[in-house]
């Protein structure tokens, strides 16, 4: 109900309209049926009754529904801006994968960016998603930002967004994906546009603390075969991008609080905090290296 | 000689009307899916489409008016009153032009919802 983009505020008003014209229906229903069952009733003559049943139950829905049915397709090219996403400066390439956001920014004048489980947009600038899915269907969706659109495998669905005002919002998957659908989501942070443009430029490069000890450790036991890190050598695509995990503000694509113990938590028991998550666990692991890997993790700024 | 009789004895005329709109309901929505999907197959633009649905719908709500008309001449101008249930040739008559007209009149309200999207849907990707 607080609209922080373009198209959420056209989703709000459009639900406003609709639910006074709801309530307005409504409301003269239960006077007809009131009118009905007044106390001193005389009897309508039978022709102007059927010409109350006509207008009453046949011209004025069909003229009120049509009203509203124009009103919801005026406002439908609106809601689907695509033909100014050509124009729009930076792309946000999203696939849905279960259960987890990858998240690839690209810009005309930069280099790509990859990151996972959270979106930052900045305000006031259109931004053309490109939503694809390597698995299940999915659906995306920022509620503060506008309206959902799934993520279909084999397809690629554009969306457009235009923030209007900065904040930390959350945005869920819309479409039943498997065991852990209600723990599909993603942290969505809108900035103003100086700050976003600094943020992207970190973003772009390693981390200052990639190549600190915890480092070899993340190597040695294998980690880098599914998670990529820039700045060392891990380069796997098939878990989530993990180059500034430590900035992100949740952990797990939003089932748990960023901590390094809960980090340490997902590495020993994945399957308990996200049932059919593709990490298998490292519980084996010595106790120490799984601390250390979870501290140094939490470092990546 | 009538070009249109002035008694139709058959079943089929009721769902005059319901076909027009099928037919129209088919023309818009796979004209329209086949434009979008291979726009340079036609070398128009989607301005063109729209004019097409405009005249689809014209020529639909003409051939549904013709089909009211005709109902309400069958069923007396409205000069006997429903049910029309009295199991005689003439209430049988008499009921099925009252339907065809109800019949008739949701068609034409419904080619109109189908082909409103055309006044206001300007590009096929919005």
């Amino acid at each position: 109900m607080d609209p922080a983009g373009e198209e959420a505020h056209q989703v709000l008003q459009l639900s406003v309209v609709l639910f006074c014209g709801a309530a307005a229906i409504w409301l003269g229903v239960v006077a007809a049926l009131l009118y009905t069952a007044r106390r001193r009733r005389k009897s309508l003559s039978e022709q102007s009754a059927s010409r109350f049943i006509l207008f009453g139950g046949a011209v004025l829905p069909s003229v009120t529904l049509a009203a509203l049915l124009s009103y919801s397709l005026w406002l439908m090219p609106g809601l689907r801006p695509f033909g100014q996403a050509a124009s729009a400066v930076l792309h946000v390439e999203v696939t849905g994968k279960q259960y987890w956001w990858h998240v690839v920014y690209r810009r005309s004048n930069g280099p790509v960016v990859v990151s996972a489980n959270e979106i930052r947009l900045p305000v006031g600038q259109r931004v053309e998603l490109t939503l694809a899915s390597s698995d299940v269907i999915h659906s995306f969706w920022i509620p503060a930002l506008g309206g959902k659109m799934d993520m279909i495998p084999g397809r690629t669905n554009r969306l457009s967004l235009l923030a209007n005002k900065a904040g930390t919002f959350r945005g869920p998957c819309a479409e039943f994906c498997g065991t852990s659908h209600a723990l599909m989501a993603f942290a969505v942070v809108t900035m103003e546009a100086q700050a976003f443009q600094e943020w992207l430029g970190t973003q772009a490069r390693p981390s200052p603390r990639a190549a600190d000890d915890g480092a070899a450790l993340f190597l040695r036991h294998g980690c880098g075969a599914c998670h990529a890190v820039a700045g060392i050598d891990a380069r796997g695509t098939i878990g989530p991008d993990l180059s500034h995990l430590g900035s992100r503000l949740t952990l797990g694509a939003g089932s748990l609080p960023n901590t390094a113990d809960a980090i340490a938590r997902f590495i020993t028991e994945p399957e308990r905090i996200k049932p059919g998550v593709q990490m298998p666990s490292f519980a084996m692991l010595p106790q120490d290296d799984i601390r250390n890997i979870a501290a140094w993790l939490k470092d990546l700024e | 000689m009538r070009v249109l009789p002035k008694q139709v004895d058959t079943l089929w005329t009721l769902f005059t009307a319901p076909v027009v709109w099928a037919l129209h309901f088919l023309t818009c929505y796979i004209g329209a899916a086949i434009y979008c999907a291979k726009p340079d197959l036609f070398g128009v633009g989607f301005d063109a489409v729209r004019v097409g649905i405009a005249v689809a719908t014209f020529l639909a709500l003409g051939a549904i008016s013709v089909s009211a008309w005709l109902a309400w001449r069958q069923w007396g101008f409205g000069t006997d009153d429903p049910p029309h249930d009295d199991p005689t040739r003439r209430d049988r008559i008499l009921f099925q032009g009252f339907a065809t007209l109800l019949l008739s009149g949701l068609s034409f309200v419904a080619v109109i919802y189908v082909a409103l999207p055309a006044l206001f849907v300007m590009e096929c990707v919005r």
